[in-house]
């Protein structure tokens, strides 16, 4: 029944936002400009959010993130390679359903090796062997491959910024599609709990958070609008995901800005 | 005689210096006086002011700021722009030297550059890793319209574009003040006296 309700939310925040090209072309010019024309629907509400979970970032998360960073060098790139090593878990159906056979495969030896030689992900043995660079994939940027536009920005209590295609992405997980909730939730097994999956997830989270200290101080003390800044550094960010810039297809980035153009400085 | 032998030399001094600069040497000379200016052993303030007058040289700070204006720059009249643009400097130099002075001695590696057109040349760099940080890519977009001088318009840093980042920050500013050029007068102004 849970499982049930969470599909048709997701079916119903996905045709709220369906944006399917009619062709491959269609598509495309969607998604070059998207992080452009997301439209911030709920910008009062996603302020009020923003406003909490910067407070409980100061009042908990960012101190956790501190106390991370004062952990030995071994356990944090062990504990950050786990962590990244149980991602390739969802990685892999993604390449697979964004028709990216090769890295799906090569993900798949990654995830062998790291798993068993590299004593449970916490050692990158593969990178040591010249896998190449590893790259996150989830189902948000899926959807977004296959043409659905991002549908309205939204900041999430505690989990932070995404859009609603992003948010019924995500669902995707918790319904079947994370090997890692499926064994640890329903594995009905001595050795995995729901506890350690949210574990799992907290360590993502700090982790994330303690190697931005800085940047998000940065970001902070020099923006006029904070909230306006991450926004727009999350929607790039995703849309260069989706288009898989950071394999070096970085181009694409420059193709769309034709306000540069019509700016002289005469 | 002497007269125009005078007048012959500074016109050969003027003629040599009117060369075309690479985008890719620029970027890479710029850096290393920016390198420079942050490992020196001197204040965070002092070094926020050197690094101000390096980007006065470098970076085509009209244009950024009619960028960052996005539309709406083109509902202002001459008076409105000039405003517009004596607050945006001083924002702009605060906000961007104060970025970069959080680094200490960083070594930035240029390796290649596209030219996008006559105008636009990206020039691709890396901000090599330290123990504290993995390396970070830094695409820089360079205004190449006079060759002579190229400017700065862009970082562009892990695929995040600092301008695009600033023009929807400012467009937020507008859209919640329905539009009115003086709200984000004064954002600019609060922050530039922070």
């Amino acid at each position: 029944m849970k499982k049930l309700t969470i599909l048709l939310f997701s079916l119903f925040l996905i045709t709220f936002n369906a944006n399917a090209g009619s062709d491959g072309e269609l598509a495309l010019e969607k998604i070059k400009s998207e992080a452009q024309n997301t439209k911030d629907c709920f910008e009062k509400l996603n302020r009020a959010t923003f406003a909490f979970n910067q407070a409980l970032d100061k009042a908990l998360i960012k101190p956790i993130a501190e106390g991370y960073r004062k952990l030995p060098d071994n356990v944090q790139k062990g504990t950050s390679n786990a962590v990244r090593n149980i991602s390739t878990l969802v990685t892999i159906p993604n390449n697979v359903l964004q028709g990216d056979i090769k890295t799906a495969i090569i993900n798949t030896a990654r995830l062998a090796v790291n798993t068993t030689v590299g004593l449970l992900g916490t050692i990158d043995v593969a990178n040591k062997m010249g896998f190449p660079k590893y790259e996150k994939e989830d189902y948000g940027q899926t959807l977004g491959k296959w043409g659905f536009g991002p549908g309205c920005y939204i900041v999430l209590p505690v989990l932070g910024p995404s859009t609603i295609r992003d948010t019924t992405g995500s669902f995707a997980n918790v319904m079947g599609g994370d090997p890692w909730y499926n064994a640890s939730v329903h594995g009905n097994n001595e050795f995995l709990s729901e506890g350690l999956y949210i574990t799992s997830k907290a360590i993502s989270g700090v982790e994330f958070r303690a190697n931005n200290i800085e940047s998000f101080e940065n970001l902070e003390e020099n923006s006029i609008d904070f909230y306006a800044s991450v926004r727009s550094l999350y929607l790039q960010d995703r849309e260069n995901k989706i288009k898989n810039n950071q394999r070096g297809n970085i181009d694409v980035i420059y193709e769309d800005d034709e306000d540069w153009e019509e700016i002289e400085n005469k | 005689m002497k007269k125009l032998l005078i007048l012959l030399f500074l016109l050969n001094l003027l003629i040599g210096n009117s060369h075309s600069i690479e985008p890719d040497v620029f970027v890479q000379s710029t850096v290393n006086r920016a390198s420079e200016i942050l490992s020196k052993d001197i204040s965070r303030e002092e070094k926020i002011n050197q690094l101000k007058v390096i980007a006065k040289e470098t970076v085509d700070i009209r244009g950024v700021g009619f960028y960052s204006l996005g539309s709406a720059r083109k509902n202002l009249d001459d008076d409105q722009k000039n405003k517009y643009l004596e607050f945006f400097e001083d924002y702009f130099l605060k906000s961007f030297s104060s970025r970069l002075s959080e680094y200490s001695n960083p070594k930035i590696d240029v390796q290649d550059k596209d030219v996008l057109n006559k105008n636009y040349t990206i020039v691709k760099s890396v901000l090599v890793a330290t123990s504290d940080r993995p390396e970070i890519k830094i695409n820089w977009r360079i205004y190449t319209k006079n060759p002579d001088n190229p400017l700065i318009r862009d970082l562009i840093i892990e695929g995040l574009s600092l301008a695009r980042t600033q023009k929807e920050e400012f467009a937020s500013i507008l859209n919640s003040n329905d539009g009115d050029i003086n709200a984000l007068y004064e954002a600019l102004e609060k922050f530039a006296n922070n």
